[in-house]
């Protein structure tokens, strides 16, 4: 009678570091139409994560260096520059100071960001500059940030990226499919540009903060998933509001959904708003409660961010010397 | 442990709030507690003591002393001593007491936090976040209602001398919500904390020291059970409120039967969590988390019993599942630690019988984890495949445990929600506003939360019904329970009559006055009949002699007019009017009867007369009018106080100007949409039954009044041991209302009563108004967070 759990959760069941690809499924309109999200209610969960958890002193040196691991180290400005990239590269590359690391006594053990994202005029100075770190590129695509350019320039510009060497395309997905409840346009739209990616992976942004209700996030979720998104991602970084957790644990809970329903899994990009070593730490708490272990990998999370590394430098600098840093002392990405 | 297999492991830290500070604290005070009685400590080396554990170290913390008659006589002459000061302080004066209790309750809100957790056993995370703030905010909202008070409720003052006893399970929270209105409202108080977790209950006694509160108006004494009892009928409390069990809230409605005081109970519950097919099911499993994992599930509140619709059973236990896999267990100093440890031994033992022995009778156990006896650790509980008869699903285990129960339709949800004893709260979840918003007035509960569970706030009254108790705390409905109002005149009782045996012979044709039950004139069950005399000792009329059938008959016609309570107050309003019309008609006939049943001169039966016709008047306008409150609570959302119809509600009329008084008791329950039982005095029952021509005339549907008439006090404690009767007002003598009060015990009805002749029926103050419009409902606070 008595069914004892030794928390061997579904999500073990899918605990091998090779991932399965998500293909994508069959356009259904069953498995989204009837999505409804509580906004107190997830608000409420979104505040818990903080209070629920600690993480402290060496634990959080740990999870900040795995917080590294997990951005995609981003600049997507109108004047960037092939120099500023190569700049933000090597920064990619090396994310700590030497002293740090000797502070840290990690020895010989390397980490690196997960990735560089860019605009694709950039793609070939990074390209460069990354070669052989096994740190990933990913070019931000489809007429970036609004998505309103011809759809099949918005599939040429993926192709352009893919060839010039990103491996990572971060797609914007047109918002007004999602506003006008046209899913099925949004579905082809998304597998076409899946199939442009070819081997590349693909992120689809939702822009979160320009799709009016939750509700709409999870929908919109839900079917980019099943157009074979590799990731989903809350935000360009130019919406007036970027990631937060509410939008977040909304996206994490669908990608929980799509994969009891299909058994793939599908990673999450918070990106936008994510500036600070502490904010990193609840993000990855809630995706820990929320998905598991296994989701704490560059695999299956990425932070897109430009500032969040600074900070963390500041809090691992203040691990080991147990006095607050300052930004200058760390050098720039 | 490198760094580089915590970066691999990315476990959670433990976070152990730092205790010493409490320690400290208790070792200044020799952890050793006696009484806070007359701003003093008194301590006897000789006395009764018991130890204070932790439970979930075993260490024992502190002793306390019991405290015995002597004590309690003691505290409540200080509380008694202490209060006429304490009124003339003035609201101001007790707004800046309350205050300073606040803020000092703030400046120290870590030491009360991690006291609680160590005499209690929650986790500090539920001490520190919810505990120690809402008991703040308790202070800071009823210094407010101290400064309002002579403006807002000018017709009210203190009842006197209030004796409070609280539960173990928020110590500090129940003291809060118990001391902060009954010092708002300028009333002195002997509280007694449970003898499991009395500690922030000492701590705070010093607090009042240093916040102002003058010797006496706060006094605390330990003890357990016996002391509670003491306290509970001791006959200088006016007052005595109560949380705790049911069957302790029973034994206290027995004991203090007929001492004329006010009661306020807080007791057991077994609240349903109803899930829909169409709500937000994520959310709903935090729900879940919230509604019963919460404290450990010694919540009174506690979502206990899991309703979910059939056709997303499945699915929700799923991810419920999974989610209880993530409930985190530990020492509760440890800030990562979901869940605790239960409150003592004892209380885990009972756990564990409960569980053991329930699934004998059948059921599915899902646990996470192990129960560890040693830290008093019982794992989060699920039970599935349990039926409604199921011990289980009935009686409340004040523990981690769920019971889930599936349903196939609205309708049934609701026949399962209130299918209990208890009455206490209740969730709806749905994304659906029209389905929450039709079922919420259908659960039978005091609090309704809708997407949520276990939402508490200073200006939100909480409280139950049924089984689960009645009174309220927090809001204004709160107040009242520390208030009576200051109008009151007591009347003169009209001398006896010499009883004759001769009959006023008849002039014309006989009159026959029979029972009115479920819309008809009903002869007595038992075939006799009784005199009733006019104002000179002769008989004017045989009246039927009712039994308890015609009780059992009355009560299930009005049960049978539910219609009446949920139709609108605009139609109520209607047929009112339209009795007023019909009464008036007969006017004439009304000032005879009253002047030779009464004695009356003819103009003080016209006085009579015309303030029943206005009584009419006065209920019809309130039916539409009383509606009740949005509260302010901190949070995006609406909290409605809805004053909701008590249901079957009997009616012992008083003797006293037997017109009026009786229009104006039957009007006031009729507006509010109540189903009557109404059993007039002996002395004038023909003039109650004289009203049925009249209602028959009205448009009152059948059952909405019925009437019996006979022995007031065997047909008034019949009422008062029915189950299906929601409330009792009872106007009689000492005797029957100690039987009425004694008796209601049986399900915790709610009774009014009072000593006959103890107003003046014909001042609009004292017979009519707000006062009745209360008693007539019950307010039902619907919590409805919202945002998409």
């Amino acid at each position: 009678m008595t069914q004892q759990v030794s928390g061997a959760a579904v999500v073990a069941l899918h605990d091998k570091q090779t991932l399965l690809r998500n293909p994508g499924v069959e356009f259904d309109t069953d498995c989204f139409a009837g999505i409804q999200v509580n906004r107190s209610a997830t608000e409420r969960r979104a505040t818990s994560y903080g209070s629920r958890r600690s993480i402290k002193q060496e634990q959080q040196a740990a999870w900040l260096l795995k917080a590294i691991t997990l951005i995609d180290l981003t600049t997507l400005s109108g004047d960037d520059t092939e120099a500023r990239v190569r700049r933000l590269c090597a920064k990619a590359k090396h994310p700590l100071s030497q002293g740090l690391r000797e502070q840290l006594a990690m020895g010989d053990w390397q980490i690196s960001t997960a990735a560089v994202c860019v605009y694709h005029d950039m793609l070939t100075a990074a390209a460069q500059a990354l070669a052989g770190s096994g740190v990933h590129l990913a070019a931000v695509s489809t007429g970036f940030p609004a998505g309103l350019s011809p759809l099949p320039l918005r599939l040429k510009e993926i192709e352009y990226s893919v060839a010039d060497g990103a491996d990572e395309i971060d797609i914007v997905i047109s918002r007004r499919q999602v506003l006008q409840g046209n899913w099925r346009a949004l579905y082809d739209e998304v597998k076409a540009m899946r199939e442009a990616c070819g081997e590349a992976h693909i992120k689809t942004i939702l822009a979160t903060g320009e799709l009016g209700t939750l509700s709409n996030v999870a929908k919109a979720s839900m079917v980019c998933m099943m157009a074979g998104a590799d990731f989903i991602k809350t935000s360009t970084g130019k919406e007036s509001t970027n990631a937060t957790l509410p939008v977040s644990l909304t996206m994490v809970r669908a990608i929980r959904d799509y994969m009891s329903m299909t058994g793939y899994q599908v990673g999450f990009k918070p990106a936008g708003g994510v500036s600070d070593a502490k904010t990193a730490l609840l993000y990855m708490t809630m995706i820990k409660e929320e998905l598991g272990m296994r989701w704490l990998q560059p695999d299956l999370f990425r932070f897109g961010a430009s500032s969040l590394l600074g900070d963390i430098e500041r809090q691992l600098d203040h691990y080991v010397s147990g006095y607050y840093s300052a930004a200058y002392r760390h050098s720039l990405g | 442990m490198t760094l580089m297999d915590s970066f691999n492991n990315l476990d959670y830290s433990c976070a152990m709030e730092n205790a010493t500070q409490a320690h400290d604290w208790l070792a200044q005070q020799q952890s050793h507690f006696g009484h806070f009685v007359n701003g003093t400590w008194c301590r006897d080396e000789q006395a009764e003591q018991l130890p204070v554990i932790n439970p979930a170290t075993a260490q024992p913390l502190a002793h306390i002393e019991l405290a015995d008659a002597s004590v309690v006589d003691a505290a409540v002459a200080a509380a008694q001593t202490a209060l006429p000061a304490w009124q003339a302080l003035g609201g101001m004066g007790r707004a800046k007491v309350l205050y300073a209790l606040a803020r000092g309750l703030q400046k120290h809100a870590r030491l009360f936090a991690v006291l609680e957790t160590l005499d209690n056993g929650k986790p500090i995370r539920e001490s520190r976040d919810a505990d120690v703030p809402l008991a703040i905010r308790h202070f800071y909202h009823h210094a407010g209602w101290a400064k309002l008070q002579a403006q807002e409720l000018p017709d009210y003052q203190a009842v006197g001398v209030v004796g409070q006893i609280i539960p173990w399970n928020f110590p500090l929270l129940m003291l809060a919500w118990k001391i902060a209105p009954a010092l708002a409202m300028g009333n002195t108080l002997v509280l007694k904390p449970a003898e499991q977790t009395p500690l922030t209950a000492m701590l705070f006694a010093h607090l009042c020291a240093q916040a102002g509160v003058p010797a006496g108006v706060v006094n605390i004494i330990n003890g357990a059970g016996q002391t509670g009892a003491l306290l509970a009928a001791h006959k200088g409390v006016d007052k005595v409120a109560f949380t705790g069990s049911t069957p302790v809230g029973k034994a206290i409605r027995q004991a203090t039967a007929g001492q004329g005081k006010k009661l306020s109970l807080e007791l057991g519950g077994k609240s349903a969590f109803i899930v829909f097919e169409d709500a937000d099911l994520d959310a709903a499993v935090e729900g879940i988390v919230d509604a019963i994992w919460f404290n450990q599930g010694e919540v009174c509140c506690a979502g206990s019993r899991l309703l979910v619709q059939a056709n997303i059973e499945q699915p929700l236990l799923t991810k419920l599942k999974q989610r209880m896999q993530n409930l985190t267990h530990g020492n509760p100093l440890d800030k990562s630690v979901d869940i605790g440890a239960l409150v003592s031994q004892e209380q885990y033992q009972r756990v564990q019988d409960m569980v053991t022995s329930g699934l004998q009778a059948g059921g599915e156990l899902y646990q996470i984890g192990r129960a560890d006896v040693a830290s008093n650790y019982y794992p989060p509980s699920l039970i599935t495949d349990v039926q409604t008869s199921h011990p289980l699903v009935q009686e409340e285990i004040f523990g981690p445990v769920l019971v889930a129960m599936s349903f196939r339709t609205q309708a049934e949800a609701i026949s399962l929600a209130n299918n209990s004893h208890y009455g206490l709260a209740a969730s709806i979840w749905s994304e659906n506003i029209n389905r929450a918003l039709d079922v919420a007035p259908k659960i039978k509960t005091g609090v309704v939360w809708i997407n949520s569970h276990n939402q508490f706030d200073a200006a939100c009254g909480f409280g139950g019904v049924k089984e689960s108790g009645y009174g309220r705390e927090g809001g204004k409905e709160g107040l009242y329970e520390y208030l009576k109002p200051v109008y009151l005149q007591p009347q003169k009782a009209l001398p006896g009559t010499t009883k004759q045996a001769s009959t006023e012979p008849h002039s014309g044709i006989d009159h026959t006055l029979k029972f009115y039950l479920g819309g008809k004139q009903v002869r007595p069950d038992s075939g006799h009949s009784q005199a009733v005399y006019n104002a000179e000792g002769k008989v004017v009329d045989w009246i039927g002699a009712g039994n308890r059938k015609d009780i059992r008959n009355a009560v299930s016609a009005a049960l049978k007019a539910a219609a009446w309570s949920a139709t609108t107050g605009h139609l109520r309003a209607q047929i009112l009017y339209y009795l007023a019309e019909n009464f008036a008609l007969r006017e004439s006939e009304w000032v005879a009867r009253l002047q030779i049943m009464t004695g009356q001169t003819a103009a003080q039966a016209q006085a009579e007369f015309a303030t029943s016709l206005e009584r009419l008047f006065t209920y019809a306008a309130w039916a539409d009018k009383y509606d009740g409150q949005v509260h302010n609570v901190p949070y995006r959302g609406v909290t409605m106080a809805l004053p909701e119809a008590k249901g079957v509600l009997a009616l012992v009329t008083p003797e006293h100007n037997p017109l009026v008084s009786c229009v104006s008791i039957l009007a006031a329950a009729l507006a509010m949409g109540n189903r009557v039982v109404l059993v007039p005095s002996e002395r004038y029952a023909n003039l109650a039954l004289d009203l049925v021509q009249i209602l028959e005339t009205s448009d009152v549907p059948a059952g909405v009044v019925n009437i019996v008439s006979g022995s007031r006090r065997d047909l008034a404690t019949h009422l008062a041991g029915h189950a299906e009767v929601d409330a009792i007002w009872c106007w009689a003598d000492a005797d029957t209302i100690k039987q009425v009060e004694y008796t209601s015990a049986e399900n915790l009805k709610t009774t009014w009563c009072h000593a006959d002749y103890d107003r003046d029926w014909l001042c609009n103050q004292q017979g009519e108004g707000q006062e009745f419009l209360r008693q007539a409902t019950e307010i039902k606070n619907i919590w409805t967070p919202y945002g998409d």
